[in-house]
């Protein structure tokens, strides 16, 4: 049997909120920074969205549908594409249609709903699902959840939801001994198959590609061929964010020259074939089963949940923003419900992340504030304004 | 290693910071095998000499000593003492000073050859010519000394007459020590040229320039003309051995925030005071206050009055010894909104006695302070909105306050002084 290339690429955007002081709150309840989700979107949308989806697509005609990937594009993503670049919509539309491209599902606002609420998560998760069959035509089956964010208990969940197949991080403090190159299965249920990213082979496109201090550099497609070959399992997943192509690492680098000539190399090779998460899982038993009693995700090298909810600043602000949740629930105003599932978006707890040294690098590329205090602050203060409006709204009901 | 260090004063006698920061050097010094004999104008005997020799150069006669002096002496002359000179008084305190330097003043100051010069070691009327005198001895002292040290350090202006007698009579590489500048005292167009001149001579002569931050050491490159391959940072350290916070009864229920230092230009007072207005429209269970006192007082009191907070804003004058302690007890928030700050040390004791701080950009502090809240000193809505934060989300506040007083005690002088010895190390084998 040849073994199997997983490709998933992670395509998102946060919401960013605007310089939001406390004169503000009670007074003014428009909370995001259009003028900058606008201009850095249309960035990628040039630098990364548009050519790399033209680079893939002309990938699989070439190679006769041979060549797969796989997608996830948050719904906050969707939304600002939908509003600033709906060209880059049909475009992965036009991916969709070859057949070779599988669109997963995740939660709407990219948050971290599957640890604050049972319910949040299955309402975001069926609202993403939703959205990926309006704008890209397919009905989502694998899931993959916010950071890779996985557990026992949260693969369960999203098996009771309809997803037998999920996405995580292969994070060496539970496989032990083991390789990330096999599929598992869920420890509580055994019919759901797990993905685990190898981290290595995965990073060696998403963050060493560029760097000339790497004793690897510069990487070719054929020395990362001979990197594939040498790995003994069923299966390579590489699990990346699709900014990687043309934003993290410029065009300059070489990183699409790179990427045009790798399928062509791998399938030469006779050896490998492409495929998509859903495919992998039906191609492939189980090694067994995977224990993960606590959440594990991909990001820095704890690969647990530090990054969002590591200081109490963070946790402060996850516990007022989930303890609204029952207020909300009564009322049925779209408005403050839009603004909540924004309010959730995962990168507003990680710009507060007090990690400064170890992956401080990492953090700041994605930060737009200089210190976490300032988003801290900034954050707690439209939260602020937002609790008074959900108030106002229970007193008026 | 061993060093000829001129300093101007020395616990527990001190007017300004420099004494604390000096006693900190030697210490620190000591523990990384550097010997140091430490020289002052006027010592009083009880100072702690655990670490360091020191020597009074009140008990050192002037000598007529080598023709190098003699000439250096005559240059030195043409600076005319003059009565309102500050270093680092707010002209209140320096009046005060000055009125007890007029009743025991001496009465002839001409100097025979084979006399003691009796200083008095503060930053009195005569200053300037107890800074000439102190070179004249400094040479004695140096010569006397000659193979008992391997480097010259001199701290401050006041001493860098000094170290530069020192090094011409013995040859020996000297280290300046900018602790501060003109310009952190004035804005750019008061600075008192004569002071300006012997810090600019004396970076100048020396072998190496040490700056207390970044900030002073761009100051040192791009205001005195100094080869910024010579000039090196050793953030400040303080040591808080043997401290015990204040357990103090707090008589009113409001968060209070405090601005505590003089109250001058530079200390940037009236950002403070706008921000405090800002802060009030929002929230009333919030006192703010300015303890100290400084030539912008009055104008302060005014500003506050105009902006109808008077209720809220409370000014307490210069505090003393413990009252400081006390205020850092009372204080929840603390704030340093200087326009030109070198280092800074108050921050340090704020966060010290668990207060978290907000300072700006512009001073030194900020370079190593990462738990502190930074702000720009113009940019009174940050700040307001950051005394805002601190009073309303408690999980702010106690995070800043735990990191923060972690983070101050390890800013220890041992490893400021392991930084300042490789600095001789690199003079002394050039």
């Amino acid at each position: 049997m040849k073994k199997s290339i997983c490709l998933y690429f992670q395509v998102h955007q946060p919401t960013r909120l605007r310089l939001y002081r406390f004169f503000d709150i009670g007074k003014d309840s428009h909370y995001f920074d259009d003028f900058a989700n606008r201009t850095i979107l249309k960035r990628i949308v040039q630098k990364c969205y548009l050519p790399m989806n033209e680079l893939l697509l002309q990938a699989i005609k070439e190679h006769n549908g041979e060549f797969k990937v796989a997608f996830s594009i948050s719904g906050s993503a969707l939304e600002q594409l939908d509003r600033y670049a709906p060209e880059v919509i049909d475009s992965f539309r036009r991916l969709a249609e070859t057949g070779c491209v599988e669109f997963m599902c995740e939660t709407y606002y990219h948050s971290l709903a599957s640890l604050g609420s049972a319910q949040e998560f299955r309402h975001q998760v069926l609202k993403h699902k939703a959205a990926i069959e309006h704008y890209i035509g397919v009905t989502p089956t694998t899931f993959r959840n916010t950071e890779l964010i996985y557990s026992d208990s949260i693969g369960a969940q999203v098996y009771d939801l309809g997803f037998k197949t999920m996405l995580t991080e292969g994070a060496k403090h539970i496989l032990g001994w083991r390789s990330p190159d096999y599929v598992y299965s869920n420890d509580l249920k055994p019919e759901q198959k797990v993905l685990l990213r190898n981290s290595g082979l995965s990073d060696d496109i998403a963050f060493r590609f560029s760097d000339r201090g790497w004793n690897e550099w510069p990487l070719t497609a054929g020395k990362y061929l001979d990197w594939l070959k040498s790995s003994d399992g069923d299966i390579v997943n590489l699990f990346m964010d699709y900014e990687t192509f043309g934003e993290h690492q410029g065009q300059e680098c070489g990183i699409f020259d790179f990427m045009r000539a790798l399928p062509g190399a791998v399938l030469a090779d006779g050896g490998f074939e492409f495929v998509t998460p859903s495919a992998a899982a039906a191609k492939h038993e189980s090694a067994g089963d995977i224990s993960v009693p606590h959440p594990i995700s991909w990001a820095d090298e704890e690969r647990d949940l530090t990054a969002w909810l590591g200081n109490e600043l963070q946790q402060d602000a996850y516990n007022k923003l989930y303890g609204l949740e029952e207020k909300l629930s009564i009322l049925n105003n779209e408005a403050l419900w839009n603004d909540y599932g924004h309010l959730q978006e995962s990168d507003h707890l990680y710009y507060m992340c007090t990690k400064f040294f170890s992956d401080g690098e990492i953090h700041k590329r994605f930060n737009p504030y200089d210190t976490p205090y300032e988003a801290f602050i900034n954050y707690m203060n439209v939260l602020s304004d937002f609790i008074i409006r959900v108030n106002n709204a229970l007193a008026e009901k | 290693m061993r060093v000829l260090m001129f300093g101007w004063e020395f616990p527990p006698h001190i007017a300004g910071g420099l004494g604390t920061a000096c006693k900190g050097i030697v210490e620190g010094l000591a523990h990384n095998g550097v010997e140091t004999l430490f020289v002052m104008p006027s010592a009083s005997g009880d100072e702690d000499q655990s670490c360091t020799r020191i020597i009074n150069a009140s008990d050192v006669p002037v000598v007529d000593i080598e023709d190098t002096v003699e000439e250096f002496i005559e240059r030195i002359k043409v600076i005319k003492v003059d009565s309102n000179l500050q270093p680092y008084y707010d002209p209140e305190e320096f009046d005060s000073v000055l009125e007890q330097a007029r009743k025991h003043r001496d009465t002839d100051y001409r100097l025979r050859f084979g006399k003691k010069f009796k200083f008095s070691g503060k930053y009195g009327a005569n200053l300037m010519e107890e800074v000439a005198r102190y070179a004249q001895v400094a040479g004695t002292i140096a010569l006397e000394n000659k193979d008992g040290f391997d480097v010259i350090h001199a701290h401050d202006w006041l001493t860098y007459l000094a170290g530069i007698a020192a090094k011409q009579v013995t040859g020996k590489p000297l280290v300046v020590h900018v602790h501060a500048t003109s310009f952190d005292r004035g804005s750019d167009d008061m600075i008192d040229s004569r002071v300006y001149a012997i810090e600019k001579s004396g970076m100048e002569q020396a072998d190496a320039v040490v700056t207390v931050s970044d900030l002073t050491r761009n100051i040192v490159i791009n205001k005195y003309g100094i080869d910024p391959s010579k000039v090196f940072t050793v953030h400040n350290a303080v040591d808080f051995s043997g401290r015990e916070n204040l357990e103090v009864e707090r008589g009113v229920e409001d968060k209070i925030v405090t601005f505590l230092g003089r109250i001058t230009f530079q200390k940037g007072p009236e950002y403070f005071i706008e921000a405090a207005a800002k802060v009030l429209k929002r929230t009333s269970n919030v006192r703010f206050v300015m303890a100290g006192s400084g030539d912008m007082m009055t104008r302060a009191i005014k500003q506050v009055a105009r902006l109808g907070i008077s209720d809220r804003f409370h000014f307490t004058g210069f505090l003393r010894g413990q009252e400081v302690q006390k205020m850092f007890a009372l204080s929840d928030v603390y704030i340093m909104p200087s326009v030109s700050e070198p280092f800074g040390i108050s921050p340090l004791e704020a966060m010290r006695s668990n207060v978290p701080s907000i300072i700006s950009h512009q001073s030194g502090a900020a370079e190593v302070l990462k738990y502190a809240l930074k702000i720009d000193f113009w940019d009174v809505d940050a700040l307001a909105d950051d005394i805002y934060a601190l009073i309303q989300y408690p999980a702010l506040a106690r995070f800043a306050t735990a990191q923060g007083f972690d983070e101050v005690n390890e800013l220890k002088w041992n490893g400021a002084t392991a930084k300042l010895k490789k600095v001789y190390e690199s003079v002394v084998n050039k």
